[in-house]
């Protein structure tokens, strides 16, 4: 119920707002569990494996119990705390894992049966038969135990991604973390202050108390004020750090746009940098395995505090409070100061000193709770008897745990403190970050206050900066205490992990069955897992597995907390990765013309290329590729092959440089010429291979694989930087400044000449020579190689020509008979001519291998050669390259296929080796493979089976030169 | 993590590329026979602790030594590789 006078949304907006389809109204600012306890809204969901009846039990981002479906169908977001999600008019939240409806739902018969799902049931139960696990038993569970659902549609709502950085990341702004932010910020430094909650101030928006003669929410007001002044401070709220990573990284999820209709992004993954960090994220209270303490109405002292104080909620009409340290006392005097009734406060210490105008009852326990669908009573058992109370709603406080989550990211383990009966941070633990606050294990608002001050101050020393003077506010400098009550024993399930349903007894069991390592402890019995990672049980379970094994809790250790602190959704982490976002897309200048001609792309790395250049009346890509063969064998075809990697070497070095980068020499290449290079690894296996003119004495162009252009210029700055230094010369990748074309068939001359200015001959341009011409005006290069074994010639253009000129030449080709081919008919051409590609120097293959080995020229030193004489990489037995020809012209060949002697059983021990690349050639009218085969280059003539068990082909082949086309090159010089 | 560019300064561990252990500065003459060949093209220690190794910084091409640390994962310095002392 509102409690008329309370909390910090007086005079806010009325919201309208949809429960389980039953419409309700809040307040602008209220979480969608404060405004359902306002409208007397208790139960919120069921329970992971028993489908038990839950409310809330939190009031943060820890809750483990209320958690919602917010949204319809593909916007649809499950496991949403109810405690975190602001309301806003039209929300439609609903309740998960129930059936047909919250209040009767079918699946709670496993609640009944419960004494036999105790820890470790699935795995003693569903052993055998083995092949039912799969088909039946695990569906079963996962039907019938299980959170919310993803609607298994695809998300089209924005996320975004972003990056930050700063002097000094303050998470948190509780009193730590507010006090540290402005000490950070009036020293100079830049500041960002992230807090999770969407109104900053931490617990100072959830008790009734002053700092600086203020009420604590107007204090907060007037700091932030100043911090929002402050041209070097970033306030960023509903923005949780979920982990700590190296060097001052952080990351950070920001809810954007959860808090209203969906327009724009709807969150936001921040990786933050920071020169230093002050982590003031305060503490977690945690709760008290009594009997049967899982009932909706039963919640932390804290949380029902911040209902009342900030939301101005009560969650009951008749409150008791149970716990075992001062702290849970201010929960019952701020309630009988609000009015209202507080049916009970229960101490378990004996000692304890209470005061107020509510019944007390110290050295008390509760022993039983009684309510289905919401608590009605529970019984105590105190100094002075047993007795029922009746009670809507039970505070229970056993004690506060550090938030130590984000320095154990870094491995830091936490230290235990016995007089706060928890772990705090142990220091150093991420390095630049200093704990301050409740994070810390201080408990008192003033000691909050001087620690953010310190922290921050440390934090600006060790970035050589000076802290300023800043007066401590006055404020609450109580002291905490309490006595570690861990269990009620009694007859009744004492739950301890409410997410996913882990009960005292299951940890018992777990170290009965000795998983007494907390690690064990945790996979056998669950706990601590799921959305709230043991936020709010980890420590009980703890201290519970040290009683059950009879060691003290340090010794016992805790589980690692990883990142990241509250789940993140995948479409945030990923944001911008979805579709073509995942990889980025190069295109050719001539990408706009290719896709114009309906051809369709293929991808080459980043790059896009285009396959086939389809025509009327052509049915399949292949019958496309059948006629751009032939065309570019009768006629002129014109391809673009910018894409591979073109590298600008100068220097006086740059032929000494060559010559030890290729296994062949360039130092004697004549300016104006072109050669075929081929570069090893330093292990004499072949890297990449391509052709390097000679434009000047000085001056080299290379051109790499598309596939190995980064690789390649990688290696080169390798070799220039660290193996050869004392080399004079410049290596610069020109791959995206020139576009290139090639123009293969007898008729490229003409098609040639028609671009060029000045035309050349074949006499005077003969096969491999390069030289500067003007296309059309544009000064350019000529290079004339092939790559297909017909006379051919690159042309090269800066790239702002590529597109124009591109469109010049297909043009010019098509009226010669010819036109353009794509990167389909380009590779049945090159097969034909038996020229590589990474298809055979696919990383295990030598210079011998291809039978290039005499290309490792043994005159002069090069990387790779020394490697590549070694014992076993020059014997005949290996795999070397051959030509693969059916007995039968259309039997089929498939790449990945394996050799094996005709008579020989197809199995692994009589492997001969494998098919690389396989086409069929319209110009020899049959289908064509190049492989490697054991002692191949002796075996041309023989036959051999091609047998690929994947696609259960068999083809009887003969073995036969790699060159199927004109050998002699007559083609190439024509 | 972070790793600093001698040239460029402080970047993203993403900009980078890692090539291996320091040690492929020094190359072996032809001659040196196959021993000290084995060493340099395959025997690597994997150390707990200090190590010295190589990164490509890609956006401006060049080659760092970084002295560094596997287990607390610090980097303590990075030097150009031609900086450095051969």
């Amino acid at each position: 119920m509102r409690v008329a006078g309370k909390g910090l949304l007086t005079g806010a907006a009325p919201v309208s707002f949809t429960f389980d389809g039953t419409s309700y109204q809040g307040l602008q600012g209220d979480t969608l569990a404060s405004a359902l306890l306002a409208n007397d809204v208790r139960l919120m969901g069921r329970s992971f494996k028993y489908h038990r009846p839950r409310g809330v039990l939190t009031a943060g981002s820890e809750e483990p119990s209320a958690l919602v479906r917010v949204g319809k169908g593909s916007q649809a977001v499950p496991n949403v705390r109810a405690t975190q999600q602001e309301i806003f008019d039209g929300i439609d939240a609903a309740s998960q894992n129930r059936w047909p409806n919250l209040k009767y739902d079918v699946l709670s018969v496993n609640d009944l049966i419960s004494p036999f799902l105790s820890a470790g049931f699935y795995y003693k139960t569903f052993m055998w038969p083995r092949a039912f696990w799969e088909g039946l038993y695990e569906p079963f569970i996962r039907r019938a135990a299980g959170l919310g659902a993803l609607s298994g549609e695809s998300n089209a709502e924005p996320y975004e991604k972003a990056f930050a950085f700063c002097d000094v990341l303050v998470i948190g702004s509780g009193p730590a973390g507010l006090m540290a932010a402005l000490t950070a910020a009036r020293g100079g430094a830049d500041v960002i202050l992230a807090d999770e909650d969407s109104r900053m101030g931490g617990r100072l928006l959830a008790e009734t108390e002053a700092v600086d003669g203020k009420p604590a929410a107007h204090w907060t007001a007037d700091i932030l004020n100043e911090l929002k002044g402050m041209p070097n401070v970033r306030l960023m709220n509903r923005t949780t750090v979920t982990g700590a990573y190296d060097h001052g990284t952080f990351g950070a999820l920001e809810r954007v746009g959860l808090h209203g209709p969906a327009d724009g992004p709807r969150e936001c993954f921040w990786r933050i940098v920071a020169r230093g960090a002050v982590l003031a994220a305060g503490a977690l209270e945690r709760p008290i395995a009594f009997p049967d303490n899982d009932r909706p109405g039963i919640m932390t002292a804290g949380a029902v505090r911040a209902y009342l104080n900030r939301w101005g909620v009560s969650p009951g009409r008749e409150v008791t409070i149970f716990g075992n340290n001062d702290d849970a006392h201010r929960t019952a005097r701020d309630l009988a100061d609000a009015g209202v009734r507080v049916a009970g406060l229960i101490d378990s210490r004996a000692d304890a000193k209470v005061t107020g105008d509510f019944p007390v009852f110290t050295g008390g326990k509760i022993i039983a709770t009684r309510g289905r669908l919401g608590l009605e009573n529970i019984t105590v058992e105190h100094e002075g008897g047993t007795r029922i109370i009746r009670t809507d709603c039970l505070a229970m406080s056993g004690g506060w745990n550090p938030s130590v989550h984000l320095t154990c990211h870094m491995n830091g383990r936490p230290e235990w403190k016995p007089e706060i009966a928890s772990f705090i941070p142990r220091p150093g633990a991420i390095p630049g970050m200093v704990v301050a606050g409740s994070a810390q294990g201080i408990f008192s608002t003033s000691g909050c206050l001087a620690d953010g001050i310190r922290a921050a101050g440390k934090v600006l020393q060790s970035l050589g900066m000076k802290a300023p003077t800043i007066e401590l506010p006055t404020a609450e400098d109580q002291t905490y205490a309490l006595e570690p009550l861990w269990v009620v024993e009694g007859k009744g399930r004492k739950w301890l992990d409410f997410q996913n349903d882990v009960t005292v007894r299951d940890i018992r069991l777990a170290a009965q069955e000795n998983f007494r390592s907390v690690e064990h402890m945790k996979r056998y019995t669950t706990q601590g897992m799921a959305t709230d990672q043991g936020k709010n049980s980890n420590v009980a379970a703890l201290a519970l597995l040290a009683d059950a094994t009879g060691r003290g809790i340090p010794e016992t250790g805790t589980t690692t907390f990883r990142p990241p602190y509250v789940p993140v959704s995948i479409a945030a982490m990923g944001a911008g990765g979805q579709g073509m976002g995942f990889a980025p897309q190069r295109f050719t200048t001539s990408h706009q013309a290719s896709h114009e001609r309906g051809a369709p792309m293929i991808e080459a790395g980043y790059w896009y290329r285009p396959s086939y250049f389809p025509r009327p009346g052509e049915k399949t890509w292949l019958d496309s590729c059948n006629r751009e063969v032939n065309m570019v064998r009768a006629s002129v075809g014109v391809c673009d092959v910018s894409t591979l990697g073109k590298i600008d070497i100068q220097g006086h070095d740059a032929a000494t440089f060559l010559d030890f980068v290729y296994s062949n020499t360039f130092s004697t290449l004549p300016v104006g010429r072109v050669r075929y290079g081929l570069m090893l690894r330093e292990d004499g296996h072949v890297m990449d291979d391509g052709t390097t003119a000679r434009l000047g004495d000085n001056h080299y162009v290379m051109t790499t694989t598309t596939a190995a252009a980064g690789l390649v210029m990688r290696h080169l700055d390798f070799v220039a930087q660290v193996l050869r230094p004392e080399l004079d010369v410049q290596i610069v990748s020109v791959t995206e400044q020139w576009a290139q074309f090639s123009v293969a068939g007898p008729k490229s001359r003409d098609l040639v000449n028609a671009m060029l200015d000045n035309h050349v001959d074949d006499a005077s341009f003969p096969y491999m020579a390069c030289g500067s011409v003007n296309v059309s005006g544009v000064p350019g290069r000529l290079f004339r190689i092939s790559f297909s074994g017909e006379q051919a010639y690159e042309i090269a253009v800066p790239a702002r020509f590529g597109g124009s000129l591109y469109r010049l030449m297909t043009a010019q080709a098509e009226s010669m008979g010819g036109g353009p081919y794509g990167m389909e008919a380009l590779n049945v051409l090159r097969i034909e001519k038996g020229f590589i590609t990474h298809a055979e120097i696919h990383g295990r293959t030598t210079a011998f291998d291809i039978g290039m080995d005499r290309m490792v020229s043994l005159k002069k030193d090069c990387i790779g050669q020394t490697a590549s004489r070694r014992e076993g990489l020059l014997e005949d037995t290996r795999e070397q390259l051959v030509g693969l020809r059916p007995i039968a012209a259309e039997a089929k060949l498939t790449a990945g296929a394996h050799l094996f002697d005709k008579e020989a059983e197809a199995i692994r021990v009589n492997d001969q080796g494998y098919v690389t690349s396989v086409c069929y050639s319209p110009t020899l009218k049959t289908n064509l493979g190049l492989a490697f085969l054991k002692r191949g280059r002796a075996r041309h003539g023989e036959v051999i089976r091609l047998v690929d068990h994947l696609r259960k082909i068999e083809t009887l082949c003969e073995v036969c030169d790699p060159v199927f086309l004109d050998p002699e090159g007559e083609r190439l010089r024509g | 993590m972070r790793i600093t560019c001698p040239l460029c300064g402080t970047r993203d561990r993403r900009e980078f590329t890692w090539q291996g252990d320091a040690l492929a500065i020094h190359r072996p003459a032809r001659d040196a026979g196959p021993e000290a060949w084995d060493n340099y093209i395959h025997l690597r220690e994997n150390p707990a602790g200090k190590t010295r190794d190589l990164w490509y910084h890609d956006p401006c091409g060049t080659w760092a030594v970084a002295e560094r640390d596997t287990v607390t994962h610090a980097v303590h310095s990075t030097t150009l590789v031609t900086e450095v002392p051969r």
